[in-house]
C-alpha cells in the first residue's frame, strides 16, 4: 500500500512538474509568437541572452567537442584497426557526432553555463523580491524574464550544435591524418560521403528541443526558489539535475520517433 | 474582545470616497489562515498606516492588497473595482495606478538606478528616450537622489535603496502608493529621513498611501488613521489621537511597548541550576 501510494505520489509530482514546465514555456512561446509587444525591446533582451547563451560559450563548446570527436576516433579505431578498417573512422565519427554526441554534449554544456545561470538569476531575484516588484508593476515576469532566454536558447542552441559537429569532426579528422591513412582532404570527403542530410538535421531538431527544456526548467526551477539565498543554490543544482536529466530523456524520445516514424 | 474603534463599513461596495474597500477579506497560506474576515475602508488621500508585530498578518494584508497574494474569501475594492475579479489587462492598468516600495527595495540588481526608475516608463508608456531621462531625473530629483543614475543599487546604502525604490514606485505617477516597512533595517536619522519624505509626497501630491511598519514613532508621524493587526485581525482602526486614547488591553500593550508575559520565569532558570528541571511549560 505505501509503496503503490508512494509511486503514486511520484507521478503525481512528475507529471505536475512537467505540467509547470508546459505552462512556462507556453506563457513565453505566447510572449514571443502570438503577443509579442514592442517586438524592437523584447529582441534587444534576446541578444543580450544570446550572446551570453551562445557567443560566450563558443570557446568551451569548440574544445570539448574537438576531444569528444579525437576520444571518439580512438575509441571506434580501436575495434577498427582489428578489421583492419581503419578508414571507416571517419563515417563513425561523423555520424556518432552529428546525430548524437554534438547536439547531447553542446546541451549539457549550456547547461552548466546557461541553465544554471537561469536559476541563479531569477532565484536571486525571487529572494530580493523583485520578481514580486515587477508584478507590481504591472510587468509579467514570464514575459520580461523568460521569452528572451527562449527565443536566445532556440536559436542560439542548433548554431552552437552545427559548430560542435564540425569540431568534432576536426577532432577525429585530427586522429585520422595523424595515426590514420586520411590526409585533411580525404578525410573531410570521407565525412561528407558518410552524412546524409538527416543526420545532421535530427540533432539540430533535437538540439531546438534541447534549448526549450533547459530554459524551461533552469527558469521553473528559478520560479520556484524559497525564502533565503541558500535556497538559490538549491535551485541551481536541481536545475543542472533536472535538466540532465530531461534533455536525455528528451532525446531518447526524439531519437526514437526519428528511428520508428522516418525509416530510410 | 472590545470593538470600541472597529468602524462598521456602511454597505457591502465600495462608497466614492474610498480608494480601496476591504470587505470580508480572508487569507490563507495552504491550511493556515493569516487574515480571518477584515475589513476596512481608505479614504482617496489618506495616509494609513498598518500597525501589528511581528506575525500579525500586517505583511501579507499588504501583499493582498497590491494582488500579489490572492484572497480565499472576501473582495478588495480599489478605486471602484473588484480587484480578483478583474481580467489580466484591466488588472494591468490598475497596478499601473499602484506604486509599491517593498521592505528590502527589491530594486533590479542587474540595472543601474536610473534604469530601474526608467523601467515602467519604458514598458508601459509610449515616450521617447530623452523624455524618459528628463523624468528619471525628476523622479530621483524627488527623492533627493540626483546623480544616481548610474550607480548600480549594489553600490547604494540602505536608505538610499529605499529612497531609488520610493522613485521606481513613483515613476508612473501612481495614486496609491504602499510602503512595506519603509524604516526597518535603517538607523534612526535615515528612518527619519524616509518618513519625512513620506511626508512630502503626502503634501506634494495627495497621494493615498498605506504604509506598513511596527515603528510606532514613524507611525505617529506619518498617519492621519491606523490600523492594528493582531493575529490576522483588526484589533483597532482609528486616528492616531484615537488609538492613543484607547483603553482596549491589546491597543495598550503595543502602543506602551508592554512585552508579551515571559513563558520561563527566573524561577526555572534557578531550578535549571539545581537540577530540579520542571516540565516544559507551553
Amino acid at each position: 500500500m505505501a509503496f503503490t501510494e508512494s509511486v503514486g505520489a511520484a507521478t503525481i509530482d512528475g507529471l505536475a512538474y512537467v505540467g509547470g514546465l508546459a505552462r512556462i514555456t507556453g506563457g513565453a512561446a505566447k510572449a514571443l509568437f502570438v503577443d509579442p509587444g514592442r517586438v524592437r525591446k523584447l529582441f534587444g533582451r534576446s541578444v543580450h541572452q544570446a550572446v551570453s547563451v551562445g557567443i560566450e560559450a563558443l570557446p568551451i563548446v569548440s574544445l570539448i567537442s574537438f576531444f569528444i570527436g579525437l576520444i571518439f576516433a580512438l575509441q571506434s579505431a580501436y575495434q577498427l584497426r582489428k578489421l583492419g578498417a581503419l578508414q571507416f573512422v571517419a563515417a563513425a565519427v561523423a555520424i556518432a557526432i552529428t546525430r548524437e554526441l554534438g547536439p547531447l554534449m553542446t546541451a549539457v554544456m549550456v547547461i552548466g553555463r546557461s541553465g544554471s545561470a537561469f536559476a541563479a538569476e531569477i532565484g536571486t531575484m525571487k529572494v530580493n523580491e523583485e520578481i514580486d516588484a515587477m508584478e507590481t508593476m504591472a510587468l509579467e515576469p514570464v514575459r520580461f524574464l523568460v521569452a528572451p532566454k527562449l527565443l536566445a536558447m532556440m536559436l542560439m542552441l542548433p548554431c552552437l550544435t552545427t559548430w560542435a559537429d564540425f569540431m568534432g569532426v576536426v577532432g577525429g579528422g585530427t586522429f585520422g591524418v595523424t595515426s590514420g591513412p586520411f590526409t585533411w582532404h580525404t578525410y573531410f570527403l570521407a565525412t561528407l560521403n558518410a552524412l546524409v542530410r538527416r543526420d545532421i538535421l535530427t540533432g539540430l531538431v533535437k538540439s531546438v528541443m534541447f534549448g526549450v527544456v533547459i530554459t524551461a526548467v533552469g527558469c521553473l526551477e528559478g520560479f520556484s526558489t524559497g525564502l533565503g539565498s541558500e535556497q538559490v543554490g538549491r535551485s541551481t543544482t536541481s536545475a543542472v539535475v533536472k535538466s540532465i536529466f530531461m534533455v536525455i530523456f528528451v532525446d531518447v524520445i526524439f531519437t526514437a520517433i526519428f528511428y520508428f516514424a522516418m525509416p530510410d | 474582545m472590545s470593538t470600541e474603534l472597529i468602524s462598521k463599513p456602511q454597505d457591502s461596495r465600495a462608497d466614492g470616497g474610498a480608494a480601496i474597500s476591504v470587505r470580508n477579506l480572508r487569507v490563507n497560506y495552504g491550511e493556515r489562515e493569516i487574515l480571518h474576515t477584515i475589513s476596512f475602508d481608505i479614504s482617496a488621500g489618506e495616509t494609513l498606516v498598518i500597525l501589528g508585530g511581528s506575525g500579525s498578518g500586517k505583511s501579507t494584508l499588504l501583499r493582498t492588497l497590491v494582488g500579489l497574494e490572492k484572497p480565499s474569501g472576501g473582495e478588495i475594492w480599489i478605486r471602484g473595482k473588484n480587484f480578483a475579479a478583474l481580467t489580466d489587462s484591466s488588472r494591468d492598468e490598475l497596478l499601473k495606478k499602484m506604486g509599491m516600495s517593498f521592505q528590502g527595495g527589491a530594486l533590479f540588481g542587474s540595472m543601474t538606478v536610473g534604469d530601474n526608475v526608467a523601467l515602467p516608463l519604458r514598458e508601459h508608456t509610449p515616450l521617447d528616450e530623452s523624455t524618459i531621462e528628463i523624468m528619471v531625473r525628476l523622479k530621483l530629483d524627488q527623492v533627493g537622489l540626483s546623480g544616481f543614475e548610474n550607480y548600480m543599487p549594489a553600490q547604494l546604502s540602505g536608505g538610499m535603496k529605499k529612497r531609488a525604490a520610493i522613485a521606481r514606485a513613483l515613476a508612473m505617477d501612481p495614486e496609491i502608493l504602499f510602503f512595506d516597512e519603509p524604516s526597518a533595517g535603517l538607523d534612526p536619522i535615515i528612518a527619519a529621513g524616509i518618513d519625512e519624505l513620506i511626508l512630502k509626497l503626502k503634501k506634494a501630491f495627495r497621494m493615498t498611501i498605506v504604509v506598513v511598519t511596527h515603528e510606532l514613532a514613524s507611525a505617529y508621524l506619518i498617519a492621519d488613521r491606523m490600523i492594528l493587526l493582531d493575529k490576522g485581525v483588526i484589533v483597532a482602526n482609528g486616528t492616531t489621537a484615537e488609538l492613543q486614547k484607547s483603553q482596549q488591553p491589546r491597543v495598550r500593550q503595543f502602543l506602551d511597548r508592554v512585552p508579551e508575559p515571559e513563558i520561563s520565569t527566573e524561577l526555572d532558570y534557578l531550578q535549571m541550576l539545581t537540577g530540579e528541571v520542571p516540565p516544559l511549560r507551553r
